[in-house]
């Protein structure tokens, strides 16, 4: 006789898993998101939606202006630079290698009315750690994901 | 009670099924699709799909083997992990955007002269497909900077086009052309349809050539570059200067790598992170990918722990393999070199 608490708990397991398997279908290696919004905005609610997820925003690197100040054409182009200070801190200590991808960034640049925001997948830097970064990977990944669907459903 | 559970267990299935069975077209179009190829298809990293005359000219099953295989080394990815179902909806969506029908083409393959063909590929096709079929430079139609063209040429040399083309397809492109782009009708400047089928055989036979073409695994390569420096912090963060300067790159900033994430005075001074750019290299790297931000600003990190200092930098060579973009790997060989240099003189 399966009891009630045996069937939640399968049944939990089972939503976990389709779950935890749905959102690994489609990992790509690059992240990338069109926001139909002007570059301000988008600008200013990337940084919102990275500090919500519990980030610090440590820098934006203004590309676009080095870039005219130099004589060539181009539109707005930043590079944001995040992470959590704590996470950071233990990566670097135990994966020195790391310091040279550290911290996160996105780049976030105008197309027109649009602003198209890319990410690296943070996998990619699974290599310094193997298993043991899995699960930092997987969060970072899924809080860039996270952040990337909202800047494409805000419209 | 289980009834029950096997009833929860079939609805709980059926919750999670939609991705594959009840696939919504706008919504993998918009999670996979619009960021390159803009939200209504007209365009931006990609090509413009919504374009009518390019609708009206492929079939289904060119789409379908677009997005599957994509284009290797020409950034569009392969979309492998799709159902077939979700395919198909992308496809109907894609087709949305226009009211004419899907085109339909024979599966008999076109014969011709491929010697011939090429001779006329050199005389009609190369200026803008390039002398072997591998397209024009760039990504899209514009990004941050204006373009001359409102398409670039597509690579009919790729593995993914030669894939996804039939015989057929690429022979009614020739002579109807595309109308809103460069391609012209070669029936109109002179071409005969036995010349036609000859330039599809040439083109058919790029297929001999696709060893270089497979995406190429990042893996191989190591993640960073590491070098070991006999000198002090101090010493080593002004001989990385000097050698990127030497290397015609700008200093644009030293900082702590905490800098910014935790108070100043809590910042780890082992840890400094030394950005140079050179602008004329930025401006030709973001022509060629406008996503390269990823690599931006060059940087190097000097790092001291137990008396030894250490500088890291980021593998342009694996970074780039992210991206499918051939173009970008050979600005990425010439990065590493860069890179490879800097440190080596900074810790010689």
């Amino acid at each position: 006789m399966i009891m009630l608490s045996q069937i939640r708990a399968m049944l939990t397991a089972l939503l976990l898993t389709v779950l935890f398997c749905n959102s690994f279908v489609h990992a790509d290696e690059i992240m990338m998101v069109r926001a139909q919004q002007s570059f301000p905005e988008a600008m200013s609610k990337l940084q919102e939606q990275i500090k919500a997820k519990g980030y610090v925003v440590s820098r934006v690197q203004r590309v676009d202006i080095g870039l005219t100040k130099s004589g060539y054409k181009t539109d707005k182009y930043r590079v944001v630079f995040f992470g959590k200070p704590d996470e950071i801190r233990h990566l670097v200590k135990n994966y020195p290698e790391l310091q040279a991808y550290l911290p996160l960034k996105i780049s976030i640049f105008a197309e027109g009315s649009d602003t198209i925001l890319v990410a690296a997948n943070p996998h990619h830097l699974q290599k310094a750690g193997g298993k043991q970064l899995t699960r930092l990977m997987t969060r970072w990944e899924q809080d860039i994901a996270a952040i990337f669907a909202t800047m494409r459903e805000d419209e | 009670m289980l009834k029950r559970f096997f009833t929860c267990l079939l609805i709980t299935s059926g919750l999670y099924l939609p991705a594959s069975v009840y696939a919504d077209g706008a919504g993998l179009y918009a999670r996979h699709c619009a960021a390159c190829h803009g939200a209504e298809g007209n365009g931006g990293v990609g090509v413009p799909l919504a374009l009518p005359a390019f609708l009206k000219s492929v079939d289904d099953a060119f789409l379908s083997k677009s997005i599957r295989d994509g284009r290797p080394g020409r950034v569009m990815p392969a979309f492998s992990k799709l159902s077939d179902v979700e395919v198909k909806s992308l496809v109907k969506y894609i087709r949305s955007w226009s009211d004419s029908p899907a085109a339909t083409f024979s599966t008999v393959a076109v014969h011709g002269n491929a010697r011939h063909g090429k001779k006329l590929f050199a005389k009609f096709c190369a200026s803008c497909h390039g002398a072997n079929g591998e397209g024009g430079h760039g990504t899209g139609v514009t990004f941050s900077r204006p373009r001359d063209l409102p398409i670039i040429a597509p690579a009919i040399n790729n593995a993914g086009f030669l894939t996804s083309a039939s015989d057929q397809l690429i022979k009614r492109t020739l002579m109807q052309g595309r109308e809103g782009t460069p391609m012209v009708s070669f029936l109109k400047q002179g071409m005969t349809e036995a010349d036609i089928n000859d330039v599809v055989a040439y083109v058919r036979s790029f297929e001999k050539n696709q060893s270089n073409q497979t995406q190429e695994s990042f893996d191989k390569e190591p993640l960073t570059l590491a070098y070991e420096s006999p000198y002090d912090m101090k010493g080593t963060i002004d001989r990385v200067k000097a050698a990127a300067k030497g290397k015609n790159f700008r200093i644009i900033r030293e900082q702590k790598l905490e800098n910014g994430l935790v108070k100043q005075s809590e910042e780890n001074p082992n840890q400094v992170i030394v950005y140079f750019c050179n602008f004329q290299l930025l401006n030709q790297a973001l022509t060629v990918d406008p996503r390269v931000g990823l690599f931006l600003p060059c940087r190097v990190t000097i790092s001291e722990s137990k008396g030894q200092v250490v500088i890291y930098a980021i593998n342009p060579k694996r970074l780039s393999k992210l991206f499918n973009n051939h173009e970008l790997n050979k600005l990425c060989d010439g990065m590493y070199e860069t890179y490879t240099s800097i440190l080596e003189e900074a810790t010689l």
